[in-house]
């Protein structure tokens, strides 16, 4: 792997780092609970990206699964949170 | 692995544009006045950086075995399907919590609309808001 690859790995990585500080203050900041909802959710797609990036990385295949599975969890929690807020239960 | 120049070049734009779009969503989601602004800009990490990444990984998966390789494309499927509908549950509980807390200038139940106008709500969530 080149020297420019992996520059710009790391680079990448840099941001991913400081967007998800920036979506971390939302969480602990948010006026509404829907906010901290919401940056829970844009979190849980940058680790998706950096489990993505890492299997670029390694060049490996097996980086690829956990991204398929926290994109599963990621959702069904995210569903599940919202639907709690909006009528008080899960499932009815 | 050797790859040639040019691959690694538009992998390495990839990866950055990528890393550039989702800072620009974390940064407006924590600095935008109001959820219903912040509601947006996720939009970018969930649709450009994720596209951008997964074409990186199917040009490196690709590159590495030597033939078209396109199951990162899944991931660009599951998010699409998934995404809009979490957002559309988020929108929908901030928009009742609104009507309920009785916040100015949220429009009203749409069965409230139609059967009695809007001028005169009789039923429904708008009783508690007037």
């Amino acid at each position: 792997m080149s020297p420019l690859l992996t520059t710009a790995i790391l680079v990448t990585f840099g941001c991913y780092a400081l967007a998800a500080a920036l979506a971390l203050t939302r969480v602990l900041r948010g006026p509404l609970v829907l906010d901290r909802v919401l940056a829970l959710d844009l979190l849980y797609v940058y680790g998706l990206l950096i489990m993505m990036v890492l299997g670029i990385k390694y060049d490996s295949d097996a980086y690829f699964e956990g991204a398929l599975l926290i994109a599963l969890l990621g959702f069904v929690s995210s569903a599940a949170m919202a639907k709690f807020i909006l009528r008080g239960e899960v499932i009815e | 692995m050797t790859m040639p120049m040019w691959v690694e070049l538009v992998l390495a734009v990839l990866l950055v544009g990528s890393g550039v779009f989702a800072l620009i969503a974390a940064f407006g989601v924590a600095t935008l006045p109001t959820f219903f602004q912040r509601m947006h800009p996720p939009a970018l990490a969930y649709t450009f950086s994720t596209w951008c990444v997964t074409l990186a990984s199917i040009i490196s998966a690709s590159m590495r075995e030597g033939k078209l390789v396109l199951h990162p494309w899944t991931i660009i499927i599951l998010l699409s399907i998934t995404v809009p509908v979490t957002t559309l549950l988020l929108s929908r509980a901030a928009l009742f919590r609104r009507r309920d807390a009785g916040d100015v200038g949220i429009p009203p139940p749409l069965s409230v609309r139609e059967q009695t106008g809007p001028s005169a709500p009789e039923s429904g969530r708008s009783q508690v808001v007037s």
